[in-house]
């Protein structure tokens, strides 16, 4: 690419070279031509300048003086004699050798220079010995890359740019300047209004606002006066440093409010004293005076909380030096939380039955600090999902290798943050899913070529917050599922009768079915049959729920709900007779009443109306055998079990409860009913009830109850 | 769509060395050989964006910007001059006259880049 532009400006410098000896003739015959002066100016300007940009930097320095002679000329300075024009050819000559290549003589060139250098003594001119060119476009590199500090520590930079209301007469846009701000790092950028006349008084054409610049970045100071060099003489700019790495004082209290704006200079010592007295917020009563605009003040604002954030980051990375603590004693430290817990709410409960303020003080107190350090005891246990993550990254790579296809695995959100245990359980469930889609999902690359998709698969690993949840999402690009494959399936294997009525969610769905395998051969990968169902109550198991979403072609995403952590749920408190249960909270869809009346009425089918929809109901009561009389009027918790919902029919739902969950011992270890025990505010026990199990369980009852009855029968 | 700009400059190896800069970087470029050119293919080729040598026959580069911020279309477009001078006086000149911002020659592709992404987004 040089090459050709070099070549470009030989040829144009051989007509330049004709042009100046055509010219330099004819100003010969008239040597006052100005025109002509101004012809053969421009030719060894344009020499001179291009010739420094495509590598002729002899052919520049050894015109410089011509030019400047002929500059002189044209001012009238000089006047053009033999001498001129004899020395101007021999120029010509030597410049021709440079551009063509050919050897220089040195002597030749030393006596032209020295002609030139008398003539310019004579004119009183400086002698311009330049034999180098003007150091590279300083300017131009203005928006090149500028060296910053060189340990890339971070300083925190206040900019005040007020451009002169004529700005855009010279066709600057302010707001490129102020993205190319942004572009040096993090940045908080506040308009100012405070010159904004009245709208009669308004002149489109005129820029004015101005602007509150707080920038946090690795370059200097000189890059950044570097972005407003072309608009330095038009507008005051102020650049100060504020905050650095290299400081000491790690406080994260930056200035006060007051402060920033006195530092500025937006106020007076006197008028913030005034505004200190009046012992309001200092930014309200300086707004309300009138003494600074309110865009000033939210400016100044900005700035306090710009460099709050950024020493909190730099703390946070001072601290990440940490310490490796055995597990078990974190869960040694959990369960120990978990019953102080406990013990607080009780105390809670004794300080308000009581009436006794000071008790109740202190009690509060004590329920500030136990929730505050429950929140911190789990949020040791968290951990980025981002290193299972990463362990997926080969178990993809060989899997792909296996099967033949070539598959790219991509995360997002490894930093997400989820109870240890949550994670560890994840991983099976995981790497079936990732093994589905590259086996079932990704397509051959022929395949992907003949469907114009791109040849290497996709699958994308993603987590991300959502609420007190946890959501990862495994999409693939690959064929998607076939609803009409996985129906035909599901009738063959008898999941559901041949003329089901199914949306296309229920169909997807029906993959997590025992037993269910869509692939046609079975491979080592997957297909064996212990498929999604495995999966999915790997994921319930952790209380999470699994759902599937896909476009034929396009490809599927399985998307896990999740809780945070295992240790505490919130959970709905109820009661059945003297006993009292937990429900999680997050399948209850709402509660009801139900009158014995109404039990009866529905013919003790155990149905019931629920706004068009028949939802069946479970009788907690007979499932427990509890014997005490039922009350007038139950309760009852419709919960989502599978996708369908059930009614747990309870005396009374007592309300939402933080439930600390306490692993059943081993000898319980068979009553699916049940995932654990929590300890109640007056040291009861509330068993917390697995709907899942619990449905299973009412279902095989239900079934006996059928048996018996056509035993019964006579 | 592709932004124009306009490259006015006599020097046939600097116009073709800014316009293959410009249209490898997705640009679309209208080349001038002096002034008046550039005034008379302004109006039809509607540039975003003008570089303007400064000394140039028939009419210079200064007097181009004068003409071209005249015109309501090109009243706040950016234009940038080329300039062999980096003398204060010549800049001024040309601020005066309407111009955004300068590149002082030699320059090369990246530092011409940089302007323009610097004034043109």
């Amino acid at each position: 690419m040089i090459d050709q532009h070099r070549e470009a400006f030989r040829e144009e410098a051989f007509e330049l070279l004709a042009e100046l000896e055509t010219a330099l003739m004819e100003l010969e015959e008239s040597p006052e031509d100005i025109d002509l002066v101004g012809r053969v100016f421009r030719a060894m300007h344009t020499i001179k300048g291009s010739g420094a940009m495509f590598g002729f930097e002899d052919v520049a320095a050894f015109t410089h003086n011509v030019e400047t002679t002929y500059d002189h000329i044209r001012n009238g300075e000089l006047r053009v004699s033999k001498e001129v024009v004899d020395g101007s050819l021999a120029a010509c000559d030597q410049i021709r050798r440079m551009v063509t290549g050919d050897p220089r003589d040195e002597d030749e060139e030393e006596r032209i220079l020295a002609v030139f250098q008398r003539l310019l003594a004579t004119a009183g001119g400086k002698i311009a010995t330049a034999a180098t060119p003007p150091p590279a476009a300083a300017a131009a590199t203005a928006a090149a890359t500028h060296p910053g500090n060189d340990d890339g520590s971070l300083t925190t930079y206040r900019i005040r740019f007020v451009p002169e209301p004529q700005l855009f007469a010279t066709g600057t846009n302010p707001l490129l300047l102020l993205d190319e701000l942004r572009g040096f790092g993090p940045a908080a950028v506040t308009a100012q209004q405070g010159r904004v006349p009245r709208l009669e008084d308004l002149q489109p054409e005129q820029c004015c606002l101005f602007w509150d610049i707080i920038v946090t970045t690795a370059r200097d100071a000189v890059s950044i006066r570097d972005v407003f060099l072309f608009v330095e003489d038009d507008c005051e700019l102020k650049i100060e440093v504020i905050d650095n790495d290299a400081r000491a004082d790690d406080d994260l209290d930056y200035r006060r409010l007051g402060e920033i704006l006195l530092a500025r200079g937006d106020v007076t010592a006197a008028d913030l004293a005034r505004a200190i007295d009046s012992q309001k917020r200092v930014g309200e009563i300086l707004v309300e005076t009138g003494t600074a605009d309110r865009r000033l003040v939210e400016s100044a604002l900005a700035e306090q909380e710009h460099i709050r954030q950024q020493r909190m980051t730099r703390q946070a990375k001072a601290e990440t030096a940490s310490i490796r603590v055995a597990a078990e004693k974190l869960d040694v430290l959990v369960d120990l939380v978990g019953e102080l817990v406990t013990i607080q709410a009780s105390l809670s409960r004794t300080a308000l039955t009581r009436g006794d303020a000071d008790l109740l003080t202190i009690s509060e107190e004590v329920e500030r600090l136990t929730a505050e350090l429950r929140d911190n005891t789990m949020g040791i246990r968290m951990l980025p999902i981002g290193t299972t993550f990463s362990k997926f990254k080969r178990l993809v790579r060989d899997l792909a290798n296996e099967l033949g296809k070539d598959v790219v695995l991509t995360t997002d959100g490894g930093e997400t943050e989820l109870d240890k245990t949550v994670i560890e359980r994840l991983n099976d469930p995981l790497v079936h899913i990732i093994r589905n889609s590259i086996d079932h999902g990704i397509e051959h690359p022929a395949v992907r070529k003949a469907a114009g998709k791109p040849g290497p698969g996709t699958v994308h690993l993603t987590a991300e917050h959502s609420g007190t949840s946890v959501v990862v999402r495994i999409t693939d690009d690959g064929a998607g599922l076939d609803p009409a494959v996985i129906r035909a399936k599901a009738v063959e294997k008898g999941i559901i009768a041949a003329d089901a009525d199914l949306d296309p969610a229920e169909i997807l769905s029906l993959i997590c079915a025992p037993g269910f395998s869509t692939a046609k051969a079975v491979t080592d990968v997957s297909g064996r049959g212990v498929g999604m169902d495995v999966v999915k109550r790997g994921v319930e198991s952790l209380r999470g729920t699994l759902d599937i979403s896909s476009t034929p072609g396009q490809g599927t995403t399985v998307t896990l709900k999740l809780p945070l952590t295992l240790a505490i749920i919130d959970g709905l408190l109820v009661r059945v007779g003297t006993a009292f249960y937990v429900l999680p909270l997050a399948v209850v869809e709402e509660c009801i009443e139900l009158s014995q009346a109404e039990m009866d009425r529905d013919n003790r089918r155990r149905m019931v109306n629920l706004r068009g929809e028949i939802v069946p109901y479970i009788m907690l009561r007979e499932l427990f055998r509890i014997a005490e009389e039922a009350p007038p009027i139950q309760q009852a918790a419709i919960v989502d079990v599978d996708d369908s919902r059930v009614g747990f029919v309870v005396d009374e739902v007592i309300g939402s409860h933080q439930t600390v969950i306490k692993t059943l011992s081993r000898i319980y270890r068979t009553a699916r009913e049940f995932s654990g025990a929590t300890i109640l505010a007056d040291g009861s026990v509330a068993l917390i009830l697995d709907v899942h199990g619990l449905h299973a369980s009412a279902l095989q009852a239900d079934r006996r109850r059928e048996t018996h009855s056509t035993v019964d029968r006579p | 769509m592709a932004k124009t700009i306009m490259t006015a400059d006599d020097s046939a190896s600097v116009r073709q060395m800014v316009s293959f800069t410009l249209k490898q970087a997705g640009y679309d470029v209208v080349e001038a050989i002096d002034g008046q050119d550039a005034l008379h293919k302004a109006d039809g080729s509607r540039p975003a964006m003008l570089i303007t040598d400064l000394n140039m026959p028939n009419m210079d580069g200064i007097e181009l910007i004068r003409n071209m911020r005249a015109k309501p279309d090109f009243k706040f477009i950016p234009i940038v001059m080329l300039t062999t001078e980096s003398q204060a006086t010549k800049k001024q000149e040309g601020k005066a006259a309407g111009a955004t911002g300068w590149i002082v020659k030699p320059f090369n592709p990246e530092q011409l880049l940089a302007v323009v992404k610097k004034l043109l987004g």
